[in-house]
């Protein structure tokens, strides 16, 4: 499964795994687009936890979905990003748009919580 | 400065985004003689990813055509790939290269030129409106040691 899908507390959660290149990314981009229109949940945290690979598409797949996002008001967190994930989706200008979290920052957190 | 070339490969794929994953993989083995770094292998993966992605997406937008990725490695650490496609080429390069430009809407980033340049040390482009596109990459493999 490339990717998990999680709705809890008006929060949706994609965990995203494996490689995300032009081919993956549309079934990816199915999967997470019908979770949208179903749910319209106020934000989507895209979880680039188990990625293992990426390139431009996985930005690509990202801006989408923000279009789709403020169409109806929902904001959007990028976490656990790698540090080339996180380099990549800076250099789209991605920060301006939605919370972009990389690996460490976002386990620190979760350990704070436990 | 002069390179002397102690290895090449040469792989011809047909344009269809199975062959993505295929097409990055090699160059990474290709260049794994030069003994890189996992974040050096990474670079060159997602550079190859780019350009092999560019010619599917956008030198054979209806059609099927063939891709020619070439690689070598220079007894100093170079690695030089050339990815072709004899598809439809690029009327404006410059423009192509600039960052969030995209011809095909929102869910391609624009960033692919940008990618390539940002993780490899020099990139060339070459193309010809309906004749086709060449991309030259290149990198100075520093390696572990």
């Amino acid at each position: 499964m490339p990717v998990q899908l999680h709705y809890e507390k008006s929060r949706l959660t994609a965990y995203l795994s494996g490689e995300i290149d032009h081919h993956s990314a549309a079934g990816l981009r199915g999967e997470i687009d019908q979770a949208l229109a179903r749910l319209r949940p106020p934000i989507l945290a895209l979880d680039f936890g188990e990625v293992t690979f990426m390139d431009s598409s996985a930005v690509g797949l990202v801006m989408g979905r923000y279009k789709l996002l403020t169409a109806f008001g929902g904001g959007m967190e990028v976490v656990n990003l790698s540090p080339v994930a996180y380099r990549m989706m800076q250099l789209s200008g991605l920060q301006s748009l939605a919370k972009l979290r990389p690996k460490d920052e976002a386990k620190e957190k979760e350990r704070a919580h436990a | 400065m002069k390179h002397t070339l102690i290895n090449q490969m040469k792989l011809e794929l047909e344009s269809r985004s199975v062959n993505e994953g295929f097409a990055r993989a090699a160059a990474a083995a290709f260049a794994a003689q030069l003994d890189p770094t996992v974040e050096e292998l990474t670079d060159i993966k997602t550079a190859v990813s780019e350009a092999v992605t560019n010619c599917i997406v956008h030198a054979y937008p209806d059609t099927r055509g063939k891709i020619t990725l070439w690689a070598r490695v220079y007894d100093d650490g170079l690695l030089r790939i050339l990815v072709k496609d004899s598809g439809c080429g690029i009327a404006d390069i410059e423009k192509a290269r600039q960052p969030l430009y995209s011809s095909l809407g929102e869910e391609r980033a624009g960033l692919g030129f940008a990618v390539m340049e940002s993780f490899m040390d020099t990139l060339k482009v070459r193309s010809q409106p309906g004749r086709g596109t060449s991309v030259t990459l290149e990198k100075r493999i520093k390696g572990r040691t």
